[in-house]
């Protein structure tokens, strides 16, 4: 493990920007909003036995350049990336990538499947820990809430979840489509360590993620979909729709002047 | 079968890779198994979908998992986990439903499971065992767990004449002998045929068939059974599970494609969830002619028809 730097930071999301531009593929939004929540993981959090899964799996791109930015994958990988005979499809896949436990895209399973790792590693007695990624809107669905109730219940303590909480779903504003607004409070009843911090703060999200407590812990990471590239932050396009020529060499133009 | 299901449970137990997960149900049949297991007996709680998934990232560590729930909860509310957390990932999972076809049939449409197995074989890797005869369980839960693949075992109650002595077990059994139709049924309704074949003339009387593992081409039926398909006028399949999907086109299927014709086709199914009026499983197999008057009518209606 090292530390994440600044420049890690800018060189991974350049390189996430042109790898979706390169195979003409969307969901570039939420891939910018969870990044830097992932690197952080990647670069600092996970050791050898440890285990990230990306529940929201619409943001496998961030999954592919985080594990690219750790040496996991290289480039004639990324090369492929959305094409014919790839690994990297545009949900994470169930074989082939040993860093990728799981194949995931229909949201609602990953924090099951993080319950079920985390149990099977205190069954282990191994002190290794679970990190899960979720989408805001993904609490929508109730098997979120029945991992949640299982993961408290049985203090997994070795688990972490993290929530890319940027405001925007499928076809409007998480408020707008079936609000829990704030989750935060809707959480608060339950047995877990609830932590909200800025999800594009490194050091934040370091500390938070730095905490114990002898369950399981939540951190909300407050993020903007599309973030970095102005004219793509909390904008539904950003959600869905891969870039033109022109938006690309904006894009590149602001984050190589940021 | 439940108590054959956790004394064989309890046999294996012994390895401590083993876990065991229940949606809130086995009362007055789990409880030995929960107390020897200790912590590796996860009761899930009222939460098939989570408890699937969890099962199977236990079961990526290799752990041994089986999940325990009615037949009609384990397949149909967290059929996505199964099919995208276990199956995709081809991971040994053992689902065991108990109550299969319309095992709870008084207590209405929600509890009947005659969907299940031919739901649960449209995904990959999966095998599904129904084994026949209570004493069937302890092989049935031997052979699916030292199964490297996923599997459904589908349980219920074994339904022997009185007396009849039980054949050990094979995926594929000939229960009766004669020069009649050929009739192979899946699971315990196998078992319900046996008497009133036997007491019918042996120029009468079908070979009566029982089939307790699927997919047919993991364990492909017995050269003999395919020479009596070849030289007998009628070919009846009966099943507690909806046409669509079941294994009565399946294996039409897997006839055609060995260039095997039966002469006359018939097929008796689990014809509807909900007939408007509930009962046991017995009353509800007869409103789908699954039970013997049914299987006689439909077999006369073949021969004579």
């Amino acid at each position: 493990m090292r530390n994440l730097t600044s420049t890690m930071l800018s060189t991974a999301r350049k390189r996430l920007i042109k790898m979706h531009f390169d195979s003409g593929v969307g969901h570039i939004g939420g891939n910018l909003s969870a990044l830097d929540s992932m690197l952080l993981v990647f670069h600092e959090y996970l050791g050898t036995n440890d285990k990230f899964i990306l529940s929201k799996g619409h943001s496998a791109g961030a999954l592919y350049i985080s594990l690219w930015s750790v040496g996991r994958l290289d480039e004639s990988q990324l090369a492929l990336f959305h094409k014919d005979d790839t690994l990297l499809a545009g949900h994470p896949p169930a074989q082939g990538i040993a860093d990728i436990p799981f194949a995931t895209g229909s949201l609602g399973h990953g924090l099951s499947l993080a319950a079920g790792t985390a149990l099977g590693f205190k069954l282990k007695n191994s002190d290794a820990k679970v990190i899960c990624l979720t989408s805001d809107g993904e609490w929508q669905e109730g098997s979120v809430w029945e991992a949640l109730i299982f993961s408290c219940h049985h203090k997994l303590s070795n688990l972490t979840v993290l929530i890319d909480h940027n405001d925007l779903q499928g076809f409007g504003s998480t408020k707008e489509v079936a609000s829990m607004s704030p989750l935060w409070e809707k959480l608060k009843g339950f047995d877990a360590d609830i932590q909200v911090v800025d999800g594009h703060d490194i050091s934040a999200m370091r500390f938070a993620l730095s905490k114990k407590y002898k369950g399981l812990k939540i951190v909300i990471l407050k993020t903007i979909k599309g973030r970095g590239i102005s004219f793509m932050e909390n904008r539904m396009e950003s959600h869905y729709l891969p870039l033109s020529e022109a938006q690309y060499i904006a894009a590149t133009k602001e984050l190589c002047s940021a | 079968m439940r108590t054959q299901l956790c004394d064989s449970l309890l046999a294996r137990s012994i390895n401590p890779e083993m876990v065991f997960l229940t949606g809130d149900l086995g009362f007055m049949a789990l409880e030995p198994l929960q107390e020897v297991m200790g912590d590796r007996f996860i009761n899930a709680g009222i939460a098939e979908q989570n408890m699937v998934s969890v099962a199977a990232a236990l079961s990526k560590q290799n752990f041994e998992v089986w999940v325990y729930s009615i037949a009609p909860f384990i397949y149909a509310r967290p059929f996505e986990q199964i099919r995208n957390d276990i199956a995709f990932h081809n991971l040994p999972v053992k689902l065991i439903g108990n109550g299969g076809g319309y095992g709870y049939g008084v207590m209405g449409p929600t509890h009947h499971a005659i969907d299940d197995y031919g739901s649960l074989l449209t995904l990959p890797n999966m095998s599904v065992y129904i084994p026949v005869f209570d004493e069937d369980v302890g092989a049935v839960v031997d052979r699916a767990g030292n199964s490297c693949r996923p599997a459904y075992i589908r349980i219920g109650r074994g339904e022997p004449p009185k007396g009849y002595s039980v054949p050990s077990y094979a995926p594929w059994r000939q229960l009766t002998y004669g020069d009649g139709p050929v009739v192979i049924a899946v699971g315990p309704l196998a078992g319900t045929y046996i008497e009133a074949f036997m007491h019918m003339a042996v120029e009468s009387r079908p070979n009566l068939w029982a089939v307790s593992e699927l997919p047919i081409d993991l364990t492909p039926p017995p050269d003999n059974l395919l020479n009596q398909i070849k030289n007998s006028s009628v070919l009846c399949v009966a099943e507690e599970h909806v046409r669509h999907g079941g294994f009565g086109s399946d294996f039409l299927l897997y006839l055609a494609e060995l260039g095997v014709s039966p002469k006359r086709f018939t097929h008796v199914y689990a014809r509807a969830h909900n007939f408007g009026r509930y009962g046991s499983q017995k009353f509800m197999r007869i409103q789908s002619e699954l039970d013997v008057d049914g299987m006689f009518a439909a077999l006369n209606r073949t021969v004579h028809g």
